[in-house]
């Protein structure tokens, strides 16, 4: 008898393990969000825990604080997740129509299903009255769709090309500034035994860089963008010959031996092991060249940067960039109190401009004044360079739709890697696109 | 006791938490995922019915019968290298010195991750720092192949360190089913003159066969549902050279955000390891067999 009891409770106590293993923990739940007592309650999720993102948490914790303390009719309540739990809690909390009233999206192809479901505000009227105009062009409206912005930008980044002094000195090379002096530098590292090129290509993404670059120098910014939203056509004769450069540099041995297989990781660690002359990366790596403790200090006096040569008898300037925004703010549809909301919005959007290049090295969306802080001198010249862009080119699988993006990134490999000809990389994305419309 | 045992309400509170926990973690999520087949849902928002228009797109997929092959190569291939293991289990039973420490050294991939393991042959596959290209390079070869970069070899490639990792496990059940023929067996066949040859292949194989093909199984399903290390060494790539139907599956349901379809997938996936594990018992049934699936 006994012996029974004891199996009773031993598979209730399984019983409600399993009940308790499917609630998940989050680290503040409290009640509803509106009214609490005479204070308004806003909810906010974001991505910074403190304890992997200590610089960009405290810039948040320090303007919610310093916002509470000028509107002590406001609460603001955070959620803390790290990245892949906030994509999927926010994944499920838009199921039910549960968003917080403030969050943090990606922009374009990622944001797409939520404004679609209607699940974000318009922000249009918070830019209006001066914040617009704070903005570096080019952002905002890769959070904007038919004419509405959903999103404001926290993040910027554009991709220049690193490359190793020391290695240019040691082979008379200078820096290139037209598209011949670059062929003429991949050549004379190649004879040399120097790797003129780290591209981690398994990732796509990083190979598209290099074609997008090449795109917009041959066809101006305008011609992949109109591809891509379907005013033009990816067989434009530009977009073709981008291709062919970039068969003509992979039959230069110009990229490191065996690109298609390894990370941006794996390839970064040519560049940083300096086997490597040149690397093109977003602006996030610049810590490495600067202020990471990590990285030793003759290596990173070594690194310097140049804008992409500009292409003989090609429309783009040498002022555009490739990049885009990282991640942007929204204001929830569905939220009850979206006024209050949207005023912290755009009070955060303006603080963490001021801030985020000096205390965390984030380069943000909105203008930076360099005149009077002691920052490194590359972030300098990178912010001066990003004050002058002509033009920011989003990524172009950010452009796209998923699927698309993945037929886009599969042809990067290919071509790269000489599976596809310049010709069917072009056509198979022309097909592509034109079946999603 | 025996009347607690006997007793139709206990025998049922006994069984009650495992067969829970079977229909919570298998049969339910298997009759869900066909059921989300149906659907054309990418993962949030509304669920739209579409009958069979993913299995139908399903068959005509040329990556899923692609990433099939590649499954089945990886099964074809894996049963093969049991061959292998069972050779090195035969020399290690047979009381050579430092077998113990062999066995300990050839168990030593199964206690690390994938993960790591994937990490580590990266390492090994780098083109131009890697120490296979390292080595190669030594006996002077010029054109040292780019490993997981080439479509041709990746998938291949990727193949040994999966023996690698699976070494341990086999080498364990066929040591511990070798340990248990009995000497006697042996001794007889001994003073009537068999060689240590004919012992192994007439005495100890067939006395561990039902293990051998309880193994088989286990490496042809293996096989089929293999995800982990294709996944981090190369991503099924380049260009779904090295994709397996689990890869493809994953890719399908979390990065193109088609959940409808990815579950499909998962369901073909499902028939597939049926039918095999069907044909593999087929394949092996003899007529003392004890052990049935």
């Amino acid at each position: 008898m006994k012996k029974k009891a004891f199996t009773a409770v031993m598979s209730m106590a399984l019983a409600g393990s399993l009940a308790l293993a499917g609630c998940s923990s989050s680290s503040e739940t409290s009640g509803d969000s509106g009214s609490n007592g005479d204070k308004t309650v806003v909810k906010m999720m974001h991505l910074w825990p403190e304890g992997s993102a200590n610089a960009q948490y405290s810039i948040v914790d320090d303007i919610i604080k310093n916002y509470e303390k000028e509107n002590p009719d406001v609460d603001i309540q955070t959620e803390i997740l790290n990245n892949e739990q906030y994509k999927e809690k926010i994944k499920v909390l838009s199921a039910s129509n549960e968003l917080p009233d403030i969050g943090i999206t990606w922009a374009a192809g990622y944001m797409q299903p939520y404004v679609d479901g209607n699940m974000f505000a318009p922000l249009d009227d918070v830019l209006e009255g001066g914040l617009k105009e704070e903005f570096v062009p080019g952002t905002l409206e890769a959070f904007t769709m038919e004419e509405k912005t959903y999103g404001l930008p926290l993040e910027l980044n554009i991709a220049p090309v690193y490359y190793n002094k020391e290695i240019f000195e040691k082979h008379n090379l200078e820096v290139p500034t037209t598209y011949d002096e670059f062929l003429n530098v991949v050549e004379t590292l190649e004879k040399n035994g120097v790797i003129p090129i780290t591209v981690g290509n398994k990732d796509r993404w990083t190979g598209s860089l290099w074609y997008m670059y090449l795109a917009d120098r041959i066809g101006g910014p305008e011609t992949l963008n109109n591809a891509i939203n379907r005013t033009g056509s990816f067989e434009d004769p530009a977009l073709v010959k981008a291709a062919e450069e970039i068969k003509k540099l992979v039959d230069m041995n110009a990229f490191v031996k065996g690109y298609n297989g390894l990370s941006n990781d794996e390839a970064k660690g040519y560049f940083m092991n300096e086997q490597a002359a040149m690397y093109v990366m977003g602006t996030w790596e610049l810590p490495n060249y600067t202020t990471s403790p990590d990285v030793a200090e003759e290596f990173k006096e070594k690194i310097g940067y140049f804008k992409f040569p500009t292409y003989e008898g090609g429309k783009g300037n040498i002022d555009s960039f490739v990049g885009g925004p990282g991640v942007g703010l929204f204001v929830s549809e569905a939220s009850k109190v979206k006024d209050e909301s949207k005023e912290f919005v755009s009070y955060l959007v303006e603080e963490w401009g001021k801030r985020s290049v000096t205390e965390a090295g984030v380069i943000p969306a909105t203008k930076v004044d360099t005149a009077g802080t002691d920052l490194a001198q590359m972030y300098i010249d990178i912010l001066d360079d990003l004050g002058n862009a002509s033009n920011i080119t989003l990524y172009a699988d950010v452009q796209m739709s998923a699927r698309v993006a993945d037929v886009h990134l599969n042809q990067i490999q290919a071509l790269f890697g000489g599976q596809s000809s310049p010709k069917e990389f072009a056509k198979t994305q022309e097909e592509a696109l034109a079946a999603e419309k | 006791m025996k009347n607690v045992m006997s007793n139709k309400f206990v025998i049922t509170l006994y069984t009650l938490p495992a067969l829970l926990l079977i229909l919570v973690l298998i049969y339910i999520p298997v009759t869900l995922s066909g059921y989300y087949g149906f659907m054309d849902w990418s993962g949030m928002g509304e669920m739209k019915f579409i009958g069979l228009e993913n299995y139908a797109t399903l068959i005509k997929d040329n990556m899923f019968w692609t990433s099939t092959w590649h499954s089945l190569q990886l099964a074809i291939f894996s049963t093969a290298s049991l061959l292998l293991y069972l050779g090195i289990s035969l020399v290690l039973a047979s009381k050579i010195k430092g077998s113990d420490l062999l066995r300990k050294i050839y168990l030593i991939p199964m206690l690390l991750s994938s993960v790591a393991i994937a990490q580590l042959w990266m390492k090994i596959f780098d083109p131009s720092n890697g120490m296979l290209n390292k080595f190669l390079g030594f006996f002077g070869i010029e054109n040292t192949p780019i490993w997981l970069a080439d479509p041709n070899v990746a998938l291949y490639a990727i193949f040994i360190p999966i023996i690698w990792q699976y070494a341990g496990f086999y080498i364990l059940i066929y040591y511990a089913a070798l340990k248990n023929v009995s000497d006697e067996v042996i001794e007889a066949a001994k003073i009537d003159g068999a060689n240590a040859w004919q012992i192994a292949y007439k005495i100890k194989l067939p006395l561990i066969s039902g293990v051998f093909k309880v193994t088989i199984m286990l490496a042809v399903v293996g096989s089929l549902k293999y995800f982990d290390l294709i996944y981090v060494m190369t991503g099924g790539g380049p260009n779904g050279a090295s994709e397996v139907i689990a890869s493809y599956m994953y890719k399908e349901a979390f990065k193109l955000n088609n959940f409808g379809y990815g579950s499909a997938i998962g369901f073909g996936l499902l028939v597939i390891c049926l039918l095999m594990t069907w044909l593999t018992s087929k394949l092996t049934k003899s007529k003392d067999d004890d052990v049935q699936y």
